[in-house]
């Protein structure tokens, strides 16, 4: 490793000032808490580390062995000395417990004013729905948050399991087919910050990231103006990057995990058994609601089905707009 | 001091003479045999063989994680390196490592015996080891599978690769790792010499003993669950798969309910190693020999209980995870009373410090943080921040690798003299053990900084400014690489140039030390009495109070 190498690496420990050496930045009311305990936990360790390894290191320099003819203790144990280090270490683990099971279940109940939000987990994308505004969003988009306020997220997967980690509000829980799991939390500040894919979910297991934007709350009720859903037509550019589709199909040629869909529409497709198809409204709209059916030659069959989530509308206006793309 | 009596069969004299290397002759005769040290030395030189490949794939996954972007494997192929070197390490390596090639080999020995309770049983389970191996090198010669070691599902149940064969290879080791443990129970049970009380039996055959409950009594609870995985893949019936209407968690359960007490399989072997070592290397009576014996019995119980902290963040209910919390805690009191247990040993010892006790000092600093770590995860709401971060991974790898493997290459050297009677260059074992310390603290202590930073497991490509931490550790793996592949060429060098062992180079009290190094094949010249305890060294001065 050259220290060319290593520089910009030191910068980026720069601009992470905020956060300690160990934990990264405190972005939710519950990040102060767990680095509390953490550090409670740390120091302790600490301190028991330096007392075991360092008596050992003690012993093993001043009882070496120089003559090889040298007499030992009789001593076999201590009673006394035993029960003592089975007790002590015993309390401290207690108060260990009792910290963290506190914090924990203060993560565990929601309050009852916090704002709503759906997310839904699948290969490889995080989407998010606000049921009390009809907004959706998806791929690079993000999840948006007023800051001070409670946001509980309802999360269920379409495909396998996925853990929605957000390492700044130290949040995270699985993402679980046919099931919904919850969290909340209460952003602090405004800015960015980084949402992992936690749970080994495949190929593009490490791609499925974004980000969450904390605004003030002012902006972002303006935010929830700009982009709440009015009762014009469904628009199939939104959908495409909403629903995640953009995550597999890119829309300029390349290649990614599914097949660009760019100067598509109207031309034949091998398939995976030989045949060729020709891609068509109703093929599109199979390879939406049932992905598995026709699968394109060279790929995977991996993507989730539609079925149900998108309505007759939706998927419309996701065949016009992929008929646009040349 | 110990005596031999019994009368001879005349005429059978010259067979007990011979090494057990050298008695019967041929490929044959060694693949079918019944002698357990023949059996224990296959076991060693096929796990380490496997330790090769599971390393091998390793330093893939640590090569591509030098820089940030994909350069060597697509997100494809790396899983399937990184769920090679997890089946691989853990079924393969962990699992039988240390009670199958040390404990093989010497549990008869040190209970004075001639062999195992049930020789054949013995012959049996390694077989079946070479057979569920196959299947796992079946599945990487078919493409590989990706699901990595645990076989999580759904993806486990919908994936498209050899899911299968490597379900199959799991399923058939753990009935080898079940006569493995079937037969040192009932050995330990009923074949101790004459003489040898529970309280005289080395400490690790406790270890051993308290591994082998656990194998008895969990491998049947993995061996079912895979064996419904298979079964859903290829009926579609469902039963963990929602897309059936199958329960994903319920796999988790059913997982970690072998998989957490299988940890313990893997450390408590360790834990009698280090037990003897220590002791033996400081010339200094065991400090608290029930209370290490009584412990390791009462971390494999426990050990039961605790399986649901792992799944802290998997939507388990909040009271089942706070009452997996506050159990875990009570594994980790009988495991600090062992570590305090062997520092208080040295205490007033005349402590050797060659390569095995070089290998148990590092044990010692290694699995104290691997415990300290531990704790961070059992706390609820600290586990929720780590959890399925580099964090998690660093601990474990403090524990299993630092731990177990340390234990067990402390043991190798412990023993080499006695199973090859051969005497490694010394001066290499401790330069290499240090090489083997620094590199595996660099790869390691690395991965609980950007893990407690947020970097996420299993991840193929990552965020810039974790690089720094995957380049040191990376630099790490590669150190760690170089110091085992010396301790391999001096192990290797020493059987052909090695000075010859003597029959007690470490002046041990236990009863393997008391045949000759080899050992002939059977063991002992007639039955061997135990009169006195395993850590009654001639050093220790009984007139000082």
């Amino acid at each position: 490793m050259t220290l060319a190498s290593l520089l910009p690496f030191l910068a980026a420990s720069e601009a992470r000032a905020e956060g300690t050496f160990w934990m990264p930045e405190q972005a939710s009311t519950f990040a102060e808490e767990v680095d509390w305990i953490y550090y409670f936990i740390y120091w302790i360790d600490v301190l028991f580390f330096f007392l075991v390894i360092g008596a050992m290191v003690y012993f093993a320099i001043r009882y070496r062995a120089k003559t090889g003819k040298e007499r030992t203790s009789p001593l076999k144990g201590s009673h006394s000395l035993e029960l003592a280090w089975s007790a002590i270490p015993g309390l401290i683990l207690l108060s260990f417990f009792w910290f963290g099971f506190q914090t924990y279940m203060d993560m565990q109940v929601p309050p009852k004013d916090a704002l709503n939000i759906r997310v839904t987990g699948q290969k490889w994308n995080w989407s998010f729905e606000y049921p009390d505004y009809g907004i959706r969003q998806g791929g690079d988009q993000g999840l948006v948050v007023p800051s001070g306020q409670p946001v509980m997220l309802t999360m269920s997967s379409v495909d396998v399991l996925h853990s929605f980690y957000i390492p700044d509000f130290r949040v995270k829980k699985d993402v679980v087919p046919n099931r919904y799991s919850t969290i909340w939390f209460e952003a602090k500040g405004t800015g960015d910050h980084q949402v992992f894919c936690t749970e080994y979910c495949g190929d593009d297991h490490s791609r499925m990231l974004t980000k969450v934007h904390v605004m003030e709350p002012a902006k972002f009720r303006e935010w929830v103006r700009d982009n709440k859903a009015d009762d014009g037509p469904v628009d199939g550019q939104s959908l495409f990057s909403s629903m995640g589709c953009i995550g597999c199909h890119s829309i300029d040629g390349s290649k990614l995990v599914g097949p660009s869909l760019k100067g598509k529409y109207g031309t034949d497709e091998q398939l995976t058994d030989g045949s060729t198809v020709a891609i068509d409204d109703n093929y599109i709209r199979e390879s939406i609601m049932v992905p598995g059916a026709k699968v394109v030659a060279g790929y995977a069959p991996q993507m989730p089905p539609y079925q149900g989530r998108l309505n007759d509308e939706e998927v419309n206006a996701l065949i016009d707009y992929i008929k646009t793309l040349k | 001091m110990s005596s031999t009596t019994g009368d001879l069969a005349p005429g059978h004299e010259h067979d007990h003479h011979a090494s057990y290397l050298t008695a019967t002759k041929g490929v044959a005769s060694w693949l079918f045999t019944l002698d357990h040290k023949r059996i224990g030395v296959m076991y060693l030189v096929a796990i380490l063989t496997f330790f090769l490949i599971g390393g091998l794939a390793a330093l893939g996954v640590r090569a591509e994680l030098f820089t940030p972007e994909p350069d060597l494997f697509t997100g494809s192929q790396y899983n399937r390196w990184f769920t090679v070197h997890g089946a691989v390490m853990v079924f393969l390596v962990l699992v039988p490592s240390i009670p199958a090639s040390l404990g093989n080999f010497f549990l008869p020995l040190m209970l004075g015996q001639k062999d195992v309770a049930f020789p054949r049983l013995n012959l049996l389970s390694f077989h079946i080891y070479i057979l569920g191996a196959l299947f796992l090198i079946y599945t990487l010669i078919s493409g590989g599978v990706e699901t990595g070691w645990t076989f999580y599902t759904p993806y486990s149940s919908t994936t498209d690769s050899s899911v299968i064969s490597a379900l199959m290879g799991a399923f058939t080791l753990g009935f080898s790792s079940i006569l493995t443990g079937i037969n040192f129970i009932v050995t330990i049970h009923k074949m101790r010499a004459p003489g040898m009380t529970w309280r005289k039996m080395p400490l690790f055959l406790w270890g051993t003993y308290a591994t082998s409950l656990i194998q008895v009594l969990a491998t049947p609870v993995i061996a079912v669950t895979l064996f419904l995985l298979m079964f859903e893949r290829t009926f579609h019936i469902g039963i963990f798969d929602p897309a059936l209407g199958g329960d994903p968690v319920l796999f988790q359960h059913f997982f970690w309910f072998y998989s957490h007490p299988v940890v313990y399989v893997m450390i408590l072997p360790a834990f009698g190693v280090i037990s003897e070592t220590v002791s033996i290397h400081s010339r200094k009576h065991i400090f608290g020999y029930m209370a290490i014996a009584a412990s390791s019995v009462a971390i494999a119980f426990i050990g039961f209980l605790v399986w649901g902290h792992h799944m802290f963040v998997s939507g388990q209910s909040e009271l089942s995870g706070t009452i997996f919390s506050l159990i875990t805690f009570g594994v980790a009191v009988p495991t600090a009373i062992k570590v305090f247990s062997w520092v208080g040993t040295m205490y007033g010892g005349a402590i050797r410090l060659n390569s095995v006790m070089l290998y148990t000092l590092a044990f010692l600093f290694i699995f104290t943080i691997g415990g300290l770590t531990g704790l961070f995860l059992a706390v609820l709401a600290v586990d929720v921040h780590m959890h399925d971060t580099y964090f998690v991974v660093a601990h474990f790898h403090y524990v299993m690798m630092g731990g177990t493997l340390m234990g067990f290459i402390a043991g190798i050297h412990h023993w080499w003299p006695k199973m090859t009677g051969k005497m490694y260059n010394e001066k290499l074992a401790k330069f290499g053990c240090l090489v083997v310390f620094t590199g595996f603290n660099l790869t390691f202590f690395t991965q609980f900084v950007m893990g407690a930073r947020g970097m996420p497991r299993r991840y193929h490509e990552y965020l810039p400014e974790f690089q720094l931490w995957h380049q040191l550790s990376t630099i790490g793996a590669f150190t760690l690489a170089a110091g085992l592949f010396i301790t391999l060429g001096y192990l290797l060098l020493s059987l052909k140039n090695g000075e010859k062992a003597s029959k007690n180079p470490w002046g041990a009290k236990s009863l393997e030390w008391e045949t000759e190094s080899p050992p002939i094949e059977h063991n002992f010249v007639g039955q061997v009495v135990c009169d006195h305890g395993p850590y009654d060294f001639d050093e220790i001065d009984y007139s000082r109070g």
